[in-house]
């Protein structure tokens, strides 16, 4: 089967029923996609395909034959995204396992919100756990990027 | 609050992801390995551990503490930058592999900046010095006339400069002054100590550019995947892998030695799977057919357990401090205010569940981990592979999350004995479910309190009886009564100054391996005291926050010793950190005034209060909540007044109280319990920890600025989060709250 991921074309022949996410990591040594609880729990390993957050920890290979594929290494070619500028001037981060798939849940929403409340904010993200807490701060980066605020 | 990055910053944090230890590919292939003070050039100046200025004149300061979020791999670089006046764009940073000669590594205690912070001001100062001799030589003037200025030299008198890529050379071949030979800069001249700067690896984190021990990759690498007993200390009796052999990828089947008590830091046993990726690791332990024996811990039920915890704590136990006659004056008493408190276990639950790699040959053994504790990972690789210490090199990666967890180093040992016996290297994965399930828990606490009023409603006597498993059992088996390291946090420094206090210890029997969380005891001690302390304020129908001043009274510093109570202090002496209730009530006052407490009736907000000296420093937190018809509530406000002495960088301080408390909501929604000595959750969807959308809608924090020596940063913002939101939710409700979990609904 054939995928793009990050805009270069893959061929993947193993087990169809492996999980995106460790095809990502095992195979491709793409480690920015994080393990964090293998059932679609805590958003880790958030990708994108076709646009779309998924968890790419329970995503068999043999859904994304075909598929485009989006990953925090690919999110911008300069990792100059807003939110990836605004994660930085809010200084989010703490111990920075989850915040790959903090910013590709974050950026799904932006895609299609512009300009999310609180609210919009904290239902999209819901999905996405971080033990460190920069829960406030998150909220705070998106605002800053749906805003244009970043520089 | 944050810095703007520079574009020449974004080349120095290139720099630095390859010389780091960080960079995939680069660092962490068998052979080559992360700059390190052993391999220095001959043209570099590195008159001990931690600095090493290169021939170009770029300053890589080594952190021997482990990064876990609390971002000391930055605060380590500011201290060493300021004292040699470097230019932040020309530093960089290295992570110390896990060696005596750095000193204690053990990142845990919250203790990285308060044991550190004038041993690296040496250290950098010391480099500093050797510049300006060297400089003063050059010159031929008097090195009293010379100064340092953003990596130069400056020769006040003729104006001269020399920045410090050209003395590298000829300091380095200078005596090393000793250090008590060395000026420390006066705080009026810090430039980077004090100030709020970015994160050194934001830029790596932003793009997914890390490693964790999660992500290690070495060349012909297996990964593991363990089934661990069920049950503490029982062992396979028959193991069927037939269906594990036959799952594509899986390359081995290894049953790991037997535990015996006490469990220390060894790993559990189990039956490892080893595969080409995780995926085949993870569906071959799924096709394992293992029964398992059973021991007197089989029958543990939590549920059971804890009435015999609460019947323990509501009899008389040891006294472990006493002032006045608390049992006369309740005896006396026409009413006594009592109750018992619970606290289930918790996991730590890191986001990076446990994961370490090995490389073992005949006489060397090299470790990847995410581990807080590189020399112990290192003690206890050595003596599980029966191989001297010097021959095994542990490096340290990213942490994804700590908490406690990873400073037991079990997880490497089996990465180690596992990749002895398969003879090439191995990574073992802990999965969540792993993680949640066989992990060190936080433990399980039944808490009695029993306290008299006088007519003023004054508090006249206080008793306490705390009744926990103790951690002490993780390293004896028979140990069944609370420690003293226990008992010192947040519970025999019971700051109030009540006339007649009895504080008393029961036993517990253990049946899971206990360990640390962040803040340990302190975060039930803190709970029962401060939830208590709110009862009794109601009693007297007297404001909360009024009533625990009162209670906290007069302004002193606290002798325990005069009450017949060890305390330790946290390992600090205690004239340089004193109990000093003054202190923990200027961070009363400073939260109470920062959330607008004493317009809250007219507001018609609902404000919980508590605070807690813990790790030599003073955090009171203010906890607003919102219940809905429903019994749903919510969190719009929370607020922090911090006093942690010195601060290295405020930003970091204000993410760990915005971090610690929203920790401390988990601690106060999370539950571990037990049937059949079995843990009964086993992720995130029975694990319940604290959502973006259970968070605080905004968090308020205030650090105390001052000039005392520095306290712990990374624990004490957790221990009054729970007894706060315990304190709103009554105020609100009117209903107490004496047991955790508190459910997300109330109705």
């Amino acid at each position: 089967m054939k995928l793009t991921i990050n805009g270069k074309s893959r061929q993947y022949d193993g087990d169809p029923q492996m999980p995106l996410l460790w095809y990502l990591r095992d195979e491709l040594h793409m480690t920015g996609t994080k393990y964090g609880c293998g059932m679609s729990l805590c958003g880790a390993c958030t990708v994108h395909i076709d646009g779309q957050p998924t968890r790419s920890c329970t995503l068999p290979m043999a859904a994304v034959s075909g598929k485009q594929v989006t990953t925090i290494e690919g999110l911008d070619a300069n990792h100059a995204h807003p939110l990836q500028q605004a994660w930085k001037e809010h200084n989010v981060p703490q111990c920075g396992y989850c915040q790959s798939g903090q910013i590709m849940q974050a950026a799904s929403l932006l895609a299609k919100n512009a300009a999310p409340s609180d609210e919009e904010i904290d239902s999209h993200m819901s999905g996405n756990i971080c033990r460190c807490g920069t829960y406030p701060r998150i909220r705070s980066a998106i605002k800053s990027a749906s805003k244009g605020e970043v520089s | 609050m944050s810095c703007p990055t520079s574009p020449s910053r974004r080349d120095f944090l290139k720099k630095s992801a390859t010389v780091s230890g960080f960079a995939l590919g680069v660092t962490l292939m068998p052979g080559i390995h992360p700059v390190s003070a052993e391999q220095t050039a001959t043209e570099s100046l590195s008159p001990n551990v931690f600095v090493e200025l290169d021939a170009d004149g770029q300053l890589h300061v080594t952190c021997h503490r482990s990064e876990m979020g609390q971002q000391i791999r930055t605060a380590i670089a500011q201290i060493i930058a300021d004292e040699l006046d470097a230019d932040w764009q020309r530093v960089t940073v290295i992570q110390a592999n896990g060696h005596p000669k750095y000193g204690d590594q053990n990142t845990d205690g919250s203790r990285s900046v308060r044991r550190n912070l004038e041993r690296l001001r040496t250290a950098g100062a010391t480099a500093a010095l050797l510049l300006r001799e060297a400089a003063a030589q050059g010159w031929q003037v008097d090195v009293s006339e010379c100064e340092n200025d953003n990596h130069t030299v400056h020769h006040i008198p003729s104006g001269r400069r020399a920045d410090y890529k050209t003395l590298v050379g000829v300091a380095a071949t200078l005596p090393i002054p000793q250090s008590d030979a060395v000026t420390l800069k006066p705080r009026s001249k810090w430039k980077f100590i004090g100030k709020v700067m970015t994160s050194v690896d934001i830029d790596d984190v932003v793009s997914g550019n890390t490693t964790f021990g999660q992500d290690v990759q070495l060349d012909n690498m297996l990964v593991a995947v363990i089934q661990r007993p069920p049950v503490m200390f029982t062992q396979p009796v028959s193991v069927d892998d037939t269906a594990t052999r036959k799952v594509a990828g899986v390359v081995d089947v290894i049953t790991l030695p037997k535990a015996t008590p006490p469990a220390a830091f060894n790993p559990l046993g189990g039956v490892a799977v080893l595969a080409k990726n995780t995926w085949a690791a993870m569906q071959g332990v799924k096709a394992l057919n293992v029964s398992w024996s059973d021991n007197a811990h089989s029958s543990y039920s939590s549920e059971q357990f804890k009435q015999t915890l609460i019947d323990t704590a509501r009899k008389d136990g040891e006294v472990v401090r006493k002032r006045g006659d608390a049992l006369t004056e309740l005896e006396n008493a026409d009413q006594v205010i009592e109750a018992t408190y619970y606290a289930p276990l918790l996991s730590q639950a890191p986001m990076e569940p446990p994961a370490a790699t090995a490389h073992v040959t005949a006489d060397s053994a090299e470790i990847w981990a995410c581990t807080q504790t590189p020399q112990s990972t290192r003690q206890n690789v050595a003596a599980a592979l029966k191989m001297p210490e010097e021959q095994v090199t542990v490096h340290v990666t990213l942490l994804g999350g700590g908490f406690g967890r990873k400073s037991k180093p079990d997880f490497s040992v089996e990465a180690a004995l596992l990749a002895k016996q398969a003879g090439q290297p191995v990574k073992v994965i802990w999965r969540r479910e792993d993680d949640i399930q066989h992990g060190y828990f936080h433990t399980v606490s039944a808490q009695h309190l029993r306290a008299v009023q006088d007519e003023a409603g004054t508090t006249t006597a206080w008793r306490h009886n705390t009744v926990f498993p103790t951690i002490s059992s993780t390293f004896n088996a028979s140990a069944n009564s609370p420690s003293n390291g226990e008992l010192r946090l947040g519970f025999i420094d019971n700051p109030f100054d009540i006339a007649n206090m009895q504080l008393e210890k029961g036993q517990a029997e253990n049946h899971v391996r206990i360990g640390w969380l962040r803040s340990v005891a302190n975060v039930y001690h803190a709970f029962a005291m401060h939830a208590f302390a709110d009862e009794l304020a109601h009693a007297a129908k007297q404001d909360s926050r009024d009533y625990l001043l009162s209670l906290i009274g007069k302004d002193r510093h606290i002798d325990l010793a005069a009450e017949g109570a060890e305390y330790d202090n946290y390992g600090d002496p205690i004239d340089v950190y004193p109990i000093d209730t003054a202190r923990l009530k200027n961070v009363i006052r400073r939260v109470t005034d920062l959330a607008d407490w004493d317009q809250r009736h007219q507001q018609k907000r609902f404000l919980g209060l508590a605070a807690h000296r813990s790790f030599l420093s003073y955090a009171a937190a203010v906890v607003e909540v919102v219940v809905e018809d429903d019994g749903s509530w919510s969190i719009p406000n929370a607020y922090m007044s911090l006093d942690a002495g010195t601060v290295v960088n405020p930003g970091h301080v204000e993410a760990q109280c915005e971090g610690g408390m929203i920790y401390g909501l988990s601690c106060a929604i999370g539950q571990i319990t037990a049937d059949n000595g079995q843990i009964n959750q086993s992720n995130f969807h029975n694990y319940q920890v604290a959502r973006i959308n259970h968070a605080p809608q905004n968090i308020h924090v205030d650090i105390v600025e001052s000039t005392t020596p520095p306290g712990g940063v990374g624990e004490p913002p957790t221990p009054p989060f729970a007894p706060a939101l315990a304190n709103a939710l009554f105020a609100a409700t009117g209903k107490r709250i004496r047991e955790l979990p508190i459910p997300l609904s109330l109705s």
